[in-house]
């Protein structure tokens, strides 16, 4: 072996060293960077730093009483309400750091202080709202635009005012346009978690009164419950919930704390109390969510990630909820249609086997399973389609309803015999029963009700059974296939 | 109201009467839409509330029971005001006037009839979940406690509605148009339900379009438009003159006075 092969091999084996360690260099780093973020989210889960769980503790708790009052902002239709609110408090924050620093000059920033302002102010843009709606002829909409403009606009005239005045000292005014978790203080968190505390109690103790207030507030006030008081009180937890929010959330994204959890929580329920239940754990699940969230990835604040995490719940409570969710609503509409189409298919059964009858002649059921249906006698039943009938009629084997007979026969069994006299009694009762009592007739009734005997009272019934009697002699009343 | 005002709408009224008004108009947004109404409701009799759209029929119950504010007049109930008497009026209100899609069972809209009996802070006891399924029960449904009310029909909210009035066990019923977009069946339990109260000695105002049953259904009539045409027994005062005054001309007459005073407001 020469001295230039060995050479050569040497700067082989060099060569694919710098292959491979290009290769790993990235994933080596990417492997570090993992580790700090799953470090990251270990050490906040695990609760390790005080600041983190100081910070869960109190966002969860805010997220939880936004969920709370949410519940009752959305049933008293208040929702626009707390966007209004959260802008409406950005003056307050300019008015309360101005005389705060007039009087005490660097105790402008007093979270307490900051608050106060951002609650007055915002309680008074929420009255401002139902002043006008009550005392002009403007209506809901633009009064809640009208009011959110111009107390945004007054209090970014008084930021620029605060940002001139002082040098630098105001610039942390600005994290409540956009909220910044982090900036929270143990003693702040304290404040917020005690005032969302206060919020959940209050709400709990006066849900009876919320509920008579948001569902008929006119009836309560005939009760004897102070309506407006009630009213205010509500506006007041609105506004709380709101302020709280501010500092995390930032008030352009407050109003999602309550609205949000409220809204998914609508699509699994249909029970006042389970809804304000489901609103308070998606409101603090989406809080604990957020804030992990952002302490893994430093680069995303925690406001948005509160409220991303809230929509992506409300997302799935829009998609799944198993009360009014849009796959269960698509599902009761599908059984609807079966069920529609099943009645037509049977109803077209009947008068098929009707028609061949001689006049005056009993149909028994009997002879309904003796004789054969085909696709083509059904056809000329009704318009519809071949292939929307044969679905149908495959659809009736597998129910039992009918069998079949043959290459293109098919027979009714016992059950479809029954079913099928049934379907057709009740549609010509309702038709004579529109057609008689038209002026009467219940617009919400079932019109597909099995047992129409169940929805029209007892003489109406005689007097549509003898019509029915004399002009189809031959639909007697079936026996019933279930108990009644 | 000052103590003289009372003292001598006192003695112009029966003190019997469940429900007394005295002189009272009423007028949304300067535009008067009732007129001097004075009228003593009689004790222990259905009355039917009868008038053209637009006559006031459902201010005249709402502002009787404070919902709408008077420009000028009293109300007395049973000789005494209002804030007095509640727990012995109960108020049934237009059916369209909530939203149904709100998430509560019928039990728990009958329960609200009781929350003032209740009390503030207090939740729903027992006891009081068995009067609201009594009171369902009286009106057919207690198989559909259980269910929210969106899925009831128009006419079993309305008995909805009925079961939350009678779980008061007032002496003086308001209803406002109980009878509109409601099935034959509930039409029957309504009025079943007015002659069990009557037999129970209570008053009932109930305000009604229907003018074919007036007559089967009530004891007395007021005819109403703006003013009150005519009001007493339904034989004596359900005349067809009396029912042309109320929905033929008059009508316009009083709208063209009532748009002047709006037109001399404005030009002030």
């Amino acid at each position: 072996m020469t001295g230039a092969s060995r050479n050569s091999s040497r700067l082989n084996l060099m060569l694919v060293l710098v292959v491979i360690a290009t290769i790993m260099a990235p994933s080596l780093l990417l492997a570090q960077e993992t580790r700090t973020v799953s470090d990251r989210l270990w050490r906040t889960v695990s609760l390790q730093d005080y600041n983190t769980r100081i910070v869960l503790m109190g966002t969860c708790l805010l997220g939880i009483s936004g969920g709370v009052v949410g519940t009752f902002m959305l049933l008293r239709k208040r929702s626009l309400v707390g966007d209004v609110v959260g802008h409406a408090s950005l003056p307050g924050i300019g008015i309360a750091y101005l005389v705060m620093e007039s009087m005490e000059s660097g105790s402008g920033k007093s979270l307490p202080g900051l608050l106060t302002g951002a609650f007055i102010c915002g309680l008074c843009g929420a009255l401002c709202t139902l002043a006008i709606k009550r005392y002009t002829r403007i209506k809901d909409d633009a009064a809640l635009a009208i009011v959110l403009s111009i107390f945004f606009g007054v209090g970014v005239a008084l930021f620029t005012i605060v940002q001139r005045m002082s040098t630098g000292n105001a610039a942390g005014l600005h994290q409540f346009v956009f909220g910044k978790t982090s900036s929270l203080l143990a003693n702040d968190v304290k404040l917020f978690a005690g005032l969302a505390v206060l919020v959940i109690v209050v709400t709990i103790f006066l849900f009876k009164e919320m509920t008579i207030l948001s569902f008929d507030q006119e009836f309560a006030h005939v009760q004897g419950w102070p309506v407006l008081l009630l009213d205010s009180l509500l506006m007041g937890l609105i506004v709380l919930v709101t302020v709280i929010g501010l500092q995390s959330v930032g008030l352009l994204l407050v109003v999602a704390l309550p609205v949000i959890p409220a809204a998914a929580a609508r699509f699994w329920t249909d029970s006042l109390r389970t809804m304000s239940w489901i609103s308070a754990g998606i409101g603090g699940v989406s809080a604990i969510a957020g804030v992990v969230l952002s302490a893994t990835f430093p680069l995303l604040s925690t406001g948005p990630m509160i409220v991303l995490s809230g929509s992506l719940l409300f997302t799935i409570s829009m998609l799944f909820g198993t009360q009014r969710g849009v796959l269960t609503r698509l599902r009761r509409l599908r059984l609807s249609r079966i069920r529609h189409g099943r009645l037509d298919l049977l109803r077209a059964c009947y008068e098929h086997l009707e028609q061949k009858l001689p006049e005056g002649m009993m149909l028994h059921s009997d002879q309904m399973t003796d004789r054969m249906l085909t696709l083509n006698s059904l056809l000329s039943r009704r318009t519809w389609k071949p292939a929307r009938v044969q679905s149908l009629l495959n659809r009736a084997i597998r129910d039992d309803l009918l069998l079949r007979k043959g290459e293109a026969g098919y027979q009714l069994t016992e059950e479809g015999a029954t079913r099928a006299v049934r379907a057709a009694r009740n549609h010509r009762m309702w038709e004579l029963f529109l057609i008689r009592y038209a002026e009467i007739a219940p617009s919400h009734v079932d019109r597909d009700a099995d047992m129409i005997e169940h929805v029209l009272s007892p003489d109406v019934l005689e007097e549509l059974e003898t019509a029915l009697g004399q002009q189809y002699p031959h639909l007697r009343v079936p026996d019933s296939p279930h108990t009644i | 109201m000052s103590q003289s005002q009372l003292e001598q709408m006192r003695a112009e009224h029966p003190a019997s009467s469940p429900l007394s008004i005295h002189d009272m108009t009423v007028a949304y947004q300067r535009k008067p839409v009732l007129w001097d109404i004075d009228y003593d409701a009689p004790a222990g009799k259905l009355v039917a509330i009868v008038g053209p759209n637009g006559a006031g029929k459902s201010t005249l119950i709402k502002a009787a029971l404070d919902l709408v504010p008077r420009i000028s007049g009293m109300v007395l109930m049973f000789g005494q005001q209002y804030s007095k008497q509640r727990q012995r009026i109960a108020y049934v209100p237009q059916r369209g006037s909530v939203d149904w899609d709100f998430p509560v069972s019928a039990r728990q809209v009958v329960e609200m009839g009781l929350y003032r009996k209740i009390g503030w802070f207090r939740p729903v006891t027992k006891k009081y979940k068995q009067q609201a399924l009594d009171a369902l029960d009286r009106v057919g449904l207690v198989d559909y406690a259980d269910r929210q009310i969106s899925q009831l029909s128009g006419g079993q909210q309305q008995r909805v509605f009925l079961a939350r009035a009678l779980v008061q066990d007032a002496d003086l019923y308001l209803m406002d148009e109980p009878f509109i977009g409601v099935d034959a069946a509930t039409e029957r339990a309504i009025v079943d339900l007015l002659r069990e109260l009557r037999s129970a000695g209570k008053t009932a105002l109930v305000v009604h379009h229907d003018l074919q049953t007036v007559r089967e259904y009530f004891d007395e009539v007021m005819l109403l438009n703006m003013r009150i045409v005519a009001a007493g027994a339904v034989e004596d005062v359900f005349t067809e003159e009396n029912l042309r005054a109320t929905y033929g001309g008059k009508l316009a007459l009083l709208e063209q006075v009532g748009h002047r005073m709006k037109l001399s407001e404005m030009g002030e």
